[in-house]
């Protein structure tokens, strides 16, 4: 299988800070990758040594066979790079920007149709002989995803694309990055909103003070040690005054007419519980469980060191 | 070769300073026809130069070239520190242009702007002067080389500036006391023997005094040895600006 990007042994150095303490990561061609970690942890650095806006210390970088460094003519051609930052050139209208970016690239007139169909997308035709000034915040973020796609590249990487952007826009900018990976697009995607990663990635690496801390599918960290557990919430018509004792050693909290209980995913039967309460004359009036999502995994993989 | 994508960065280039063209083209004009104004009316019966040179027409050769160096330069300079400034250089450097077509690009933009300038001040000083033309050849090869340094240069500045206060000094610090002491208002024979030596140690004198010989025949040094000074300067910048681009010096982390 082709490979969209490849990172080996990746080190970048500022002076006594390592920002990325080589980084190995493989990402497949067609893969929807999530690239999750804490502020600070190197994925903007990683970015940029893909994009070759940053220079790696040590370590190469290449996108579909194409090393960043040595062939980065090529490299380029099959990137697009949505940029963190709202920057924009505040010389242009957005048509001349999309125009000058495809250009770039080495491409003319017979690019315009695509152009024209890239704003028509991503709901800026009526904008398109607006300034960039005047440009409202997520306007200006749909130019820079425009941008990134106006060579039609292979590998599209988005840094942070949905930071401060209202509901309507994030759905939006998902519903047509969700169509471009069924294209065939590849797609990188960083983000703070785990609840995105976790809809979108098929494959996920967390990065923690510039390592690889963890590299699963998904459904691989969902799997995880911290998501076998369960958390069954269970409150009663009568005041508990009992605990059965074949669940008491699953039990993290008792109040007069709730019961808290922690059961492994695969092991415990939430059925044998009730029966067990049943038995022991407690009457269930609600119930609700809690299962630790990809939230629950980042924070105890960066936050407590584990993997 | 991206030949496209060179013509593009030079077509941005050289769109962005024709939409603001009030500020980068009228305003320089109407600043240097100010100096030519003043300095005629005051010193016109005051200085012979040149036997049978009137000072209002030795003046213009020298503003037209100042004007050129001075938009020549801030064209690139202006336009690199905006850009990192704003952030929005990433757009250039995520494209697949090399270093030479970046280079070229900038610097051809640059002298698109200079002999715009230029030719707006000549033209505007003609109506008020007569001026003759020695040689064509001399005055449009001098006009395109020091144009071409200047860009070069603005583009090392650009880099080399992290906030437009640097900039601002590189323009006031170095290229305006070397314009201004270049000999565009007097000959270097006008001045003491230090001064006269210093001269020749300031590159702007070598293209005012080059490009005065295509207008008059006549220079303070050999125009071929202006030639060469001038090639070598461009050849010299360039290949540091190369280098920078290369290494990606203050562009690329």
């Amino acid at each position: 299988m082709t490979m969209a990007i490849e990172i080996a042994g990746v080190s970048k150095q500022y002076g006594d800070l390592h920002a990325l303490k080589g980084i190995d990561l493989v990402i497949r061609e067609g893969e929807f990758f999530g690239l999750l970690g804490p502020n600070g942890a190197g994925k903007s650095t990683l970015i940029n040594i893909i994009a070759g806006l940053t220079r790696a210390t040590m370590g190469s970088v290449k996108v579909l066979g194409h090393d960043v460094v040595n062939d980065y003519r090529n490299a380029r051609k099959c990137l697009g790079i949505v940029p963190q930052e709202l920057v924009f050139d505040a010389f242009f209208t957005v048509r001349e920007v999309l125009r000058i970016q495809s250009g770039y690239f080495g491409l003319g007139q017979e690019n315009n149709d695509w152009i024209d169909e890239l704003m028509h997308a991503l709901k800026l035709s009526d904008k398109a002989d607006t300034n960039m000034r005047a440009l409202s915040g997520g306007m200006k973020r749909r130019v820079l995803i425009a941008q990134a796609l106006v060579h039609k590249p292979a590998v599209v990487v988005l840094d942070e694309p949905t930071a401060g952007v209202d509901v309507e826009l994030r759905n939006l900018l998902w519903t047509f990055i969700r169509g471009l990976h069924r294209e065939g697009h590849t797609i990188v995607l960083t983000t703070h909103y785990l609840e995105e990663a976790e809809q979108l990635c098929d494959r996920i690496a967390i990065l923690n003070h510039g390592k690889v801390v963890a590299l699963d599918t998904k459904q691989g960290l969902l799997n995880s040690e911290i998501c076998r557990t369960i958390l069954v919430s269970i409150y009663t018509v009568q005041p508990v005054t009992i605990i059965p004792p074949e669940i008491r050693d699953k039990v993290r909290n008792v109040e007069s007419h709730y019961i808290e209980i922690e059961i492994q995913k695969n092991v415990d039967s939430i059925t044998d519980i009730l029966e067990s309460l049943r038995k022991a004359g407690i009457d269930i009036a609600d119930m609700q469980t809690t299962r630790a999502d990809l939230e629950d995994v980042f924070m105890e993989i960066t936050y407590k060191g584990t993997t | 070769m991206n030949g496209r994508g060179f013509y593009t960065l030079f077509y941005k280039e050289s769109l962005r300073f024709y939409k603001v063209a009030l500020q980068t083209i009228v305003a320089p004009v109407i600043t240097t026809l100010l100096y030519f104004l003043v300095f005629s009316h005051v010193l016109e019966d005051r200085i012979t130069v040149y036997d049978d040179i009137s000072y209002t027409s030795f003046l213009v050769p020298g503003l037209v070239m100042m004007s050129i160096i001075q938009n020549a330069f801030a064209n690139s300079s202006s336009s690199i520190i905006q850009s990192k400034v704003s952030g929005n250089i990433v757009f250039m450097l995520l494209a697949p242009l090399s270093y030479i077509e970046v280079y070229l690009a900038f610097v051809s933009a640059s002298i698109v702007r200079g002999l715009m300038v230029g030719t707006g001040v000549f033209i505007v000083a003609v109506s008020f002067v007569s001026l003759p033309v020695y040689n064509i050849a001399v005055l449009l090869l001098f006009a395109l080389l020091s144009s071409a340094v200047l860009g070069t240069l603005g583009m090392i500045a650009g880099m080399w500036a992290e906030k437009f206060d640097q900039l601002a000094g590189f323009q006031n610090f170095v290229i305006l006391p070397l314009s201004f002491l270049s000999g565009v208002f007097y000959s270097i024979h006008s001045l003491p023997d230090f001064w006269q030596n210093l001269s020749h140690f300031n590159p702007f004198f070598y293209m005012i005094d080059g490009f005065r010989y295509g207008f008059f025949g006549v220079s303070d040094i050999n125009p071929a040895v202006s030639i060469i000074v001038t090639a070598f300067a461009l050849m010299l910048l360039s290949m540091l600006t190369i280098f920078m681009l290369k290494r990606g010096y203050k562009l690329r982390g």
